[in-house]
């Protein structure tokens, strides 16, 4: 159902160096890759347009066999290396988008590749069918279901409840009171966790981080989603639906897919990795050509491993997406492709003017209050830079630009890229200001801004 | 809250009034009363107020969500934004933009592995692109102009690379000020590290300053030291009176160190207008400024001081007889008209006082006085004997061979200084020959100093008979002074040098200097040879993996330059 058949169609675009470079899980992978680019240390080096495969000589006296499946993309090396992928499969993608005469299309995988490719269709395969399997047991039972579901919504309505009492408690006696003897948020936020409540857990323990002069919104959002949280039942079932997400309800990717999906040509609009000690999140949007529907798709990855999806911000990729439910739905997860991502026909995005822009996220904001940034492309700006910050200008209007962890970098090459002329810019736009995530430079070509 | 969004005033103090509640808490202040629109007041009005805290909550949640939803982008545009000029150059080929992506992705690396460092390569890329007239797309710029910051021998190519964009930024950046003191118009004149193809490009930065053209000269009065020099650098080359007339201008109320670095900057351009000047200068405060003074005097063969130094020069040299022989009288004593010239009265180098000051008037002694004078060509004279005058002027006094040296190293000096081909030829002697054991020792000054007076090829030519006849030793210098990429015949000498040490039983780190260099100079038409030897070298041996990465780097190099063919 959702197994991503081997594409057959043979990829005429090769990867631009930027996206293979944001495959690798660290700084110095990119550079020992780079080192492995040239076309020396590889030989009988091929790609059938679906997946590359090459031998890399290394120091010792066996050569590495490396396979790397495009679709997915997978990844496979005889090399000891615990990185994931490794220098050697980032190095011959590195070979194939720079020298394409070095790795000649349409020809025969190696048998060593082939033989990979096949037991990895074989096992893609497999798990398709155990994930359906868990779903129909789930559904076998629906009593059993039914009981743990109720238990948990209790426990969570519990939390909840006792959420919006530590709340209250604080704006009774002040916010600026921050006496001794007060539990922190963090004691709160474990108290959160117990109650299988990990949407509130990790809003809570943000309070200890946010300054005073947004405290009292961030109490209120809370309040208000802990409130809603107490009569989850009467909302319309949309909004229900937010609530329980946003309170830390999921919802399995086997489950959605059973459910609606959306066929569209979605086009990667950007790319975000967060990442912190114990996992790095990845973000990608999308935007359905024919739909125009936005979708966020996170994947996640162990130190020293990059997650699991990676798509090309400004291919288009066929595929059947399944949206988690709620008032606004946005996230979503990715049924079955069809074929590997393709250049877009349009490369640059239609986007919209800052004063559009804030104003489809205050319409998110009517569906879906604790709507924090909606994805916006703004079309027709020019980033400034002043004593104030960043911002950006069409005009007549200006945003300010939110950092949110945005290193100095690569506002620096947005302002580059730009070089004082109106661009195309890809984003969060929300109540703190627009985050730009990928920018369109005068050719077309995307540049990614979140390193 | 932001500065994204306006709202009517009301608004903002409703908010207000809730935040300052719900600071000092609703148990010592009242609620606010509902405000606002009509919509707003209705339905802050139907809030329970039973509990007061809660009430705030939802007051504050109500307003939070409609401020949220009715955020309106501030109007005008921020600031002014002067786009940056155009660039008309030609962007980078797709394979070299990715190249130049990892080349500075690399430039924190440290040494080792299969291939050479890339921080040493890049220079040779940045020259190369930049001899080609093309343009780094506009993303990479910041990451090229981050890589000149700590490394300021890259920051003449990469602020000519980086174009009106690069200045466009730095006028943004602090961390990027630099290129606005870069000086651009003078590509490889690092002379070791000269690529041999860089020229003038051309590109449109070249020229010109960033300043309008009716303060041209403020960055003169105004600006910080660096960008003083680079300003009167700037103008030097293309107006070299523009350049004294504003140094003339200043030069009583600069400190010392800055007159000497100032009066450096006159190398540019010198002629004999700059002569008074400079004459005028032989009477400075500071020994070093009068030094130098001397010495770009000394550069300028009709100057007053260069006669007056040949002058000296003829009183201390005489051609003996009937032309078999010169006769050497050294100078009695440092006269003040001699210190005013700037020899030192005090010799720094062990060698006696007289010696010294002898040395110091050849040195700066034009050279054609000597060819002139005896009819001599430069080889006939280098190859006369040489014997002190004795107390009687008639050559009985010493021993031959005595001045021989102080001689020859006098004229070395004068022949680096004075740029002279013919000299520094006859200086360098014959092309080395194996087997013949003259070597070094007759040659005066340094070698390779020498060598950098002569056009590359015969620098080249040089030195590569050099290395066939004594191998790698001490080739290091003579190596950096020819120009990069090493001409075939050169790169060919070397490989056989190094065939050669391998096979003798050093080790390759013995040649980790030449072979540093080797990575970043040899002709990439050597990697065949190269990786001959690597296969020809016994497995798993330093030398066998020494072979591989050079190789290896090759390979790299040449792919690296063939991506810049447009």
């Amino acid at each position: 159902m959702s197994v991503p058949p081997p594409s057959v169609v043979a990829m005429e675009e090769r990867w631009s160096t930027e996206h293979v470079l944001s495959l690798a899980p660290d700084a110095p992978s990119r550079k020992a890759a780079g080192k492995l680019s040239s076309p020396a240390p590889w030989s009988g080096a091929g790609t059938d347009g679906s997946a590359l495969w090459g031998e890399c000589r290394g120091s010792g006296s066996t050569p590495y066999r490396t396979v790397v499946e495009l679709t997915t993309p997978a990844y496979r090396c005889s090399c000891p290396s615990r990185k994931f992928p490794c220098k050697h499969a980032l190095g011959l993608l590195l070979l194939w988008s720079g020298s394409p005469e070095a790795v000649p299309a349409g020809a025969e995988p190696a048998d060593w590749a082939a033989d990979w490719l096949k037991e990895r269709q074989e096992r893609t395969e497999q798990a398709a069918e155990r994930r359906t399997a868990k779903a129909e047991a789930a559904a076998a039972d629906p009593a059993a279901a039914r009981r743990r579901a109720e238990k948990r919504s209790a426990r969570v309505a519990a939390g909840a409840q006792e959420l919006r009492l530590r709340l209250a408690d604080r704006v009774r006696h002040g916010l600026a009171d921050t006496g001794a003897g007060r539990p922190g948020w963090e004691e709160v936020a474990a108290r959160m966790v117990d109650a299988q409540a990990p949407g509130l857990a990790t809003k809570v323990r943000e309070l200890d981080h946010t300054a005073q002069g947004d405290l009292l919104e961030e109490y209120a959002m809370l309040h208000l989603l802990a409130t809603a949280y107490g009569r989850v039942d009467e909302l319309p079932e949309a909004l229900g639906a937010t609530v329980r997400a946003r309170v830390g309800f999921t919802t399995e990717t086997a489950e959605l897919l059973t459910g609606p999906t959306v066929r569209d040509r979605w086009q990667v609009l950007g790319v975000r990795d967060t990442p912190d000690e114990r996992l790095t999140t990845r973000r990608l949007w999308l935007r359905g050509a024919k739909t125009g529907r936005p979708a966020l798709l996170l994947a996640f990855g162990r130190p020293g491993q990059a997650p699991d999806l990676a798509l090309p911000t400004g291919q288009v990729l066929e595929a059947e997406l399944a949206f988690h439910p709620g008032a606004r739905p946005l996230r979503a997860v990715l049924g079955t492709r069809y074929g590997a991502p393709q250049p877009s026909g349009d490369a640059v995005p239609a986007g919209v003017s800052p004063a559009e822009a804030l104003a489809g996220y205050g319409a998110a904001v009517a569906e879906d209050p604790w709507t924090e940034s909606w994805p916006t492309v703004l079309t027709g700006v020019i980033p400034v830079h002043d004593i104030d910050g960043w911002h950006l200008t069409d005009g007549r209007h200006t945003l300010r630009l939110h950092r949110a962890g945005l290193p100095e970098p690569a506002l620096w090459r947005l302002a580059a890229v730009s070089g004082g002329r109106p661009v195309t810019l890809f984003g969060e736009c929300g109540h703190r200001g627009f985050t730009p995530v990928t920018v369109w430079d005068e050719h077309g070509r995307p540049s990614g801004l979140t390193q | 809250m932001t500065a994204t969004r306006t709202e009517p005033a009301a608004q903002a103090d409703a908010w207000e009034e809730l935040r300052t509640t719900a600071l000092l808490g609703t148990d010592r202040r009242p609620l606010p009363a509902p405000a606002g629109s009509p919509a707003l007041v209705a339905a802050a009005t139907a809030v329970d107020r039973t509990d007061p805290a809660t009430a705030l909550l939802e007051l504050a949640a109500l307003t939070a969500v409609r401020r949220r939803a009715g955020a309106r982008p501030a109007t005008g545009p921020s600031g002014g934004a002067a786009a940056a000029p155009a660039d008309p150059r030609p962007e980078l080929p797709v394979a070299a933009a990715r190249r130049l992506t990892v080349l500075l992705e690399g430039r924190s690396g440290s040494a080792g592995g299969t291939l050479a460092n890339l921080t040493e390569l890049l220079p040779q890329w940045l020259a190369t692109a930049r001899a080609r007239g093309l343009r780094p797309p506009a993303a990479l710029v910041p990451a090229l102009l981050d890589s000149a910051r700590a490394r300021s021998e890259l920051r003449g190519d990469v602020v000519a690379l980086a174009g009106p964009l690069g200045r466009w930024l730095a006028e943004r950046n602090p961390d990027w000020r630099f290129v606005l003191r870069t000086a651009t118009d003078a590509p490889g004149t690092g002379g070791a590290g000269d690529t041999g193809t860089a020229g003038d490009t051309g590109s449109p930065d070249t020229a010109g300053d960033p300043a309008a053209p009716g303060d041209e000269h403020r960055i003169w009065h105004e600006g910080l030291f660096a960008e003083r020099v680079t300003h009167l650098t700037r103008l030097r080359r293309t107006d070299p009176a523009a350049g004294l007339d504003l140094l003339r201008g200043t030069w009583t109320t600069e400190r010392a160190e800055d007159r000497l670095l100032f009066l450096d900057a006159l190398q540019d351009g010198l002629s004999p207008a700059d002569e008074p000047f400079l004459e005028a200068a032989l009477g400075d405060r500071s020994k070093n400024v009068r030094a130098t003074a001397a010495e770009l005097l000394s550069t300028l063969p009709g100057s007053a001081l260069a006669t007056r130094m040949a002058e000296r020069a003829r009183a201390a040299v005489r051609l003996a007889g009937t032309g078999r022989a010169l006769l050497v009288t050294p100078p009695a004593e440092c006269d003040a008209a001699m210190q005013r010239d700037g020899v030192a009265p005090k010799s720094p180098t062990g060698r006696g006082e007289r010696a010294w000051w002898f040395g110091e008037i050849v040195a700066a002694t034009p050279l054609r006085t000597w060819t002139d004078d005896t009819g001599l060509t430069p080889a006939r004279l280098l190859g006369l004997p040489v014997g002190d005058a004795g107390p009687d002027g008639k050559g009985a006094g010493q021993a031959d061979g005595t001045w021989t040296d102080d001689l020859r190293e006098g004229w070395a000096r004068a022949a680096v200084r004075q740029h002279d081909a013919d000299w520094a030829r006859a200086l360098l002697g014959p092309t080395p020959r194996p087997g013949r054991d003259g070597r070094t020792a007759r040659t005066a000054g340094a070698p390779a100093k020498l060598l950098a007076v002569l056009p590359a090829s015969e620098r080249a030519a040089w030195t590569a008979a050099f290395i066939q006849a004594h191998g790698l030793g001490e080739a290091f210098q003579l190596l950096g002074a020819c120009a990069t990429p090493w001409t075939p015949p050169l790169s060919t000498a070397v490989v056989a040098a190094l065939e050669r040490a391998a096979r003798s039983g050093t080790y390759p780190w013995s040649h980790s200097g030449v072979l540093g260099m080797t990575e970043r100079a040899l002709a990439p038409e050597a990697a065949p040879a190269v990786e001959a030897l690597a296969s020809d070298a016994a497995p798993d041996t330093a030398w066998a993996e020494t072979f591989a990465r050079l190789a290896g780097t090759l390979r790299f190099r040449a792919a690296m330059l063939a991506e810049l063919d447009v």
